[in-house]
């Protein structure tokens, strides 16, 4: 990671104004988002899109072709190239044959995406951007911090500063009036602009038309006003047909703003007369860009189904704390960091694809479909290919990957930390690694791991046996957790079986893109598990049972472990649905708790969006008799994500505060969670506040 | 129908009236020119279906018809007749090829928009199926007034657009 890059973090972190804006910002966002999509069926309209723009990925040359000559014989010209200097010279080559001095846009990602106002600038020209947030970025002489909110990170009174100097004249902070001002300023530069630039949201090949969407209307005076239009197309946005445009514009405001509609929106072809009546001059650019490369990307080209309407960010736990400033390009976020590592090169995206924390919140909304973690994780093991493991990494995994010498450590761990361990807890670390212990205590090694402990419980002999799998917290930090599984699996008559060969999941390797390490651990614990007869494998690890169920399929896609991964993955549970499932069957009936209280949920990342199980914890829990008091986001990620908070605990920190007060203020008297992760993130955080709310894992209150 | 229209406008801040008669909603607007107009701007009127050029002078003789682009960019108050509407958001749905359409609802502070009710439409593809834009070099969706969140998100109306957009709903078989 570069220097420059940790201290962009730093510097957005401390930014009040950015973290605070764009905080209530995204916590508003969820709320009138779903609100937009009342009444509608999401799942099917983004499989609409999905369908449509993949579709439309697949045959990009042919729909460049047939909007090219659609367009062209209504009147329009149209450029087509994938050369982004190409793009320059072509508008600047309009604009000197037509004299143009002035020039109007309205928002353009494309001519961002190539640095278009500063090549027409250099000739001379005046470029106005006029979507007013891009407006107060170019005065500012900034770069936005958000997609479609360009100036979310400042505030009005600097905006009154800005456009005070603009006009020459003491303006207050009274929004209504500064929008005045910017209607006002941009309405002189609209009636004497020569040229109009936009981009589009959607490219129609049947009839050669482009559709823009907008609020404010400036696209409208954009199109209409100067003589001459010139819009920049993606090749991505082209779609087949005039009907293909309804979900896409029924989606686009929705997940953007909460809107059902924007303000204005506008389809506009080449036969269309300009203000004096004449035939007006268009110019359609359709510009690749490394586009059409994506779309024979086996894995990438689904990220060309994107309609920008940047959701992923606004539901991004991270992004909501730095803001897109740091991502250091045009493209922001969780598909920035994708278009980025595209549009720019792989290696531009090697210090913004670590912030993903892949809590998986914006594949869950993302109205196109696209697996915005699993591609970053794409990239990520795409940059080791290309760059390799850092040194430490590789140390690391070589030894996660070495089951004996690995367990070996962590047992040696647990007599190292005994200067730093108090009460089961590491609340300091020396020096340099003190910067992971001072805002949550970290767990002690345990002194006997759970693999040696379940050898001295007495468990019934039956002949329904369970497998259990435990991973290396419950394993090795929290093995109480692992002996009330095995509690509640007796009293349904099961026998738990915990064979000694497994080893690490793979997840913290997977997430860090070393896919070697990631597919030998699947196959030592495939070998491990399906070593017992057993016709079920449990574990109270969600991210371990998204590796056994889901990830190890797909490491070891087309060799000759795929069988044996399909098997251990129909055999495969998560805690809460096998309980729920024992519970269903008559097997296991639980009673009700001596100590009913008042309880608070939190919902792991990787039960919620990759198991899909969030109520079964929540009726297993009311049924011992626990009142569940919900907190507010219950399922944005604490902040943990692995690794991750070893890597950024200047990001896992304000995470992991913003949880922390959202379960204090449901004044319950503890937290359960299903995943040990969390546990070990939320107990640390309430630890180090001298919080007395109880932290649990499911299993511990049944 | 148009209820569902009427509620989705007045959501996004549209002023929706109704009308029996078309001479009902000339004499509206001709009160409303006279209580809002300010500084005698002139009141431009880009003519369409449903009114003609003498209904309009008869009624109020000083409405320029005749619309280009210095005058419409003086014009407080600007006048369309729309071809569809949209029940399921509220949106207005026109053929703008003609430019003096879209000078005279972009340009002016206030947007008067006419519509027929039996024109209101259930959603965007069913109008599209009408107005497609093979046929169309300018179609334009208007929902509301023109509005932006860009400064530490407040709602303001009026940004680029008018900042108010009055539809006339005329009833029936007028």
């Amino acid at each position: 990671m570069t220097d420059r890059f940790k201290s962009s973090i730093i510097e957005a972190l401390s930014n009040q104004n950015l973290t605070g804006a764009l905080g209530r910002f995204s916590e508003a966002y969820r709320i009138s988002r779903q609100k937009a999509y009342e009444g509608i069926n999401f799942e099917e309209l983004r499989q609409t899109i999905a369908r449509i723009k993949g579709d439309a990925a697949s045959r990009q040359k042919e729909l460049v072709s047939e909007f090219k000559i659609k367009a062209e014989a209504r009147g329009a010209k149209v450029f087509v190239t994938n050369n982004p200097q190409a793009v320059k010279e072509y508008i600047l080559d309009v604009a000197t044959k037509n004299n143009v001095r002035s020039i109007v846009k309205s928002k353009s990602m494309a001519s961002e995406e190539i640095h278009l106002n500063e090549a027409l600038k250099s000739k001379g020209m005046d470029v106005q951007e006029t979507d007013l947030g891009e407006w107060i970025i170019q005065l500012a002489g900034q770069r936005p911090s958000h997609m479609v909110l360009p100036a979310i990170h400042m505030t009005k009174e600097e905006v009154a500063d800005l456009f005070s100097k603009e006009v020459n004249e003491r303006l207050t902070s009274d929004i209504p009036r500064l929008v005045k001002t910017a209607r006002k300023q941009l309405r002189e530069k609209f009636l004497n602009a020569d040229m109009g630039i936009s981009g589009a949201n959607i490219a129609i090949a049947e009839t050669g038309s482009i559709v823009l969407l907008t609020n404010e209307g400036n696209a409208r005076l954009v199109t209409t006003l100067p003589k001459i239009h010139i819009a920049i197309i993606g090749i991505e946005k082209l779609v087949p047909k005039v009907s293909d445009i309804v979900p896409i514009i029924k989606a686009l405001p929705r997940s953007a703003t909460g809107q059902l509609i924007t303000s204005y929106v506008s389809v506009i072809s080449g036969d269309t007369p300009n203000i004096d009546g004449d035939k007006k001059e268009i110019h359609f650019i359709l510009m690749d860009n490394r586009r059409s490369e994506m779309a024979q990307d086996g894995v990438f080209k689904q990220a060309l189904q994107c309609i920008r309407c940047a959701s992923c960010l606004n539901v991004c736990p991270v992004f909501r704390l730095v803001g897109g400033h740091v991502f250091g390009d045009v493209y922001t976020g969780g598909i920035g960091t994708i278009l980025t590592a595209w549009f720019g090169e792989l290696k531009r995206s090697k210090d913004i694809q670590s912030l993903c924390i892949q809590c998986g919140n914006c594949k869950e909304v993302c109205p196109a479909k696209i697996d915005i973690p699993e591609l970053i994780l794409e990239i990520r093991k795409r940059l080791i290919e290309q760059e390799g493991l850092s040194f430490t990494q590789k140390a690391i995994f070589k030894i996660v990957n070495n089951r004996k010498l690995f367990h070996r450590m962590l047992r040696m761990a647990s007599l190292a930390q005994k200067p730093f361990e108090k009460d089961g807890y590491i609340r300091h670390l020396p020096m340099f690694l003190s910067g992971l212990a001072d805002f949550r205590s970290l767990p002690a090694i345990s002194d006997t791991p759970f693999r040696d402990k379940i050898k001295s419980i007495s468990q019934p002999q039956s002949t329904k046996t369970v497998v259990f799998y435990g991973g290396c917290l419950i394993d090795f930090a929290y093995p109480h957790i692992g002996e009330s599984v095995v509690k509640v699996l007796n009293k349904a008559g099961y026998k738990v079986l915990f064979p000694e060969g497994q080893t690490c999941c793979g997840a913290p390797a997977r997430y860090s893109g070393d896919y070697d390490t990631a597919r030998q651990n699947a196959i030592d614990n495939i070998d491990a598990l399906l070593s017992e007869n057993s016709d079920y494998i449990i574990s109270a690890c969600p991210t371990c049972t998204a590796a056994l169920k889901k990830e190890f399929l797909e490491l070891l896609k087309g060799s000759m472990y795929e069988q044996k991964a399909l098997i251990l993955s129909h055999k495969s549970w998560d805690l809460s649905s096998f309980i729920t499932r024992l519970k269903s069957n008559g097997e296991l009936v639980l009673d009700k708790t001596n100590t009913p209280q008042t309880i608070t949920y939190h919902d792991s990342c990787h039960l919620k969006r990759t198991l899909n199980v969030f109520d079964e914890p929540r009726q297993l829990l009311r049924e011992k008799g626990y009142e569940i008091k919900e907190m507010f986001e219950s399922d944005m990620c604490c902040g943990m994500g692995g690794s991750y908070s070893i890597k950024f605990p200047e990001i896992s920190k304000p995470i992991l505060t913003k949880k922390l007060k959202n379960i204090t203020d449901t004044g319950a008297k503890a937290v359960v969670m299903d995943c040990p992760g969390c546990v070990m993130q939320i107990k640390g955080g309430l630890d180090k506040l001298n919080s007395d709310i109880k932290v649990y894992h499911t299993v511990e209150l049944l | 129908m148009i209820e569902q229209f009427k509620a989705k406008a007045q959501a996004v801040s549209a002023e929706v009236w109704e009308f029996d008669t078309k001479q009902q909603a000339l004499e509206f607007v001709k009160d409303f020119v006279k209580k809002e107009n300010v500084n005698n701007a002139p009141v431009v009127w880009a003519l369409g279906k449903i009114f003609t050029k003498d209904e309009i002078l008869s009624v109020m003789p000083s409405v320029v018809t005749d619309v280009n682009k210095d005058i419409a960019s003086t014009a407080h108050i600007g006048i369309t007749e729309m071809d569809y509407g949209i029940a399921e958001t509220g949106t207005l749905v026109q053929n703008s090829t003609d430019v003096a359409q879209r000078l005279a609802s972009s340009l002016p502070l206030i947007h008067i928009a006419i519509i027929k009710e039996n024109n209101i439409l259930k959603d965007m593809q069913t109008v599209l199926d009408i107005l497609n834009p093979k046929d169309i070099g300018y179609l334009a969706f208007i929902t509301g007034p023109s509005r932006t969140a860009d400064i530490e998100r407040v709602l303001t109306i009026g940004v680029h657009g008018p900042e108010r957009l009055i539809i006339l709903v005329l009833k029936g078989e007028v």
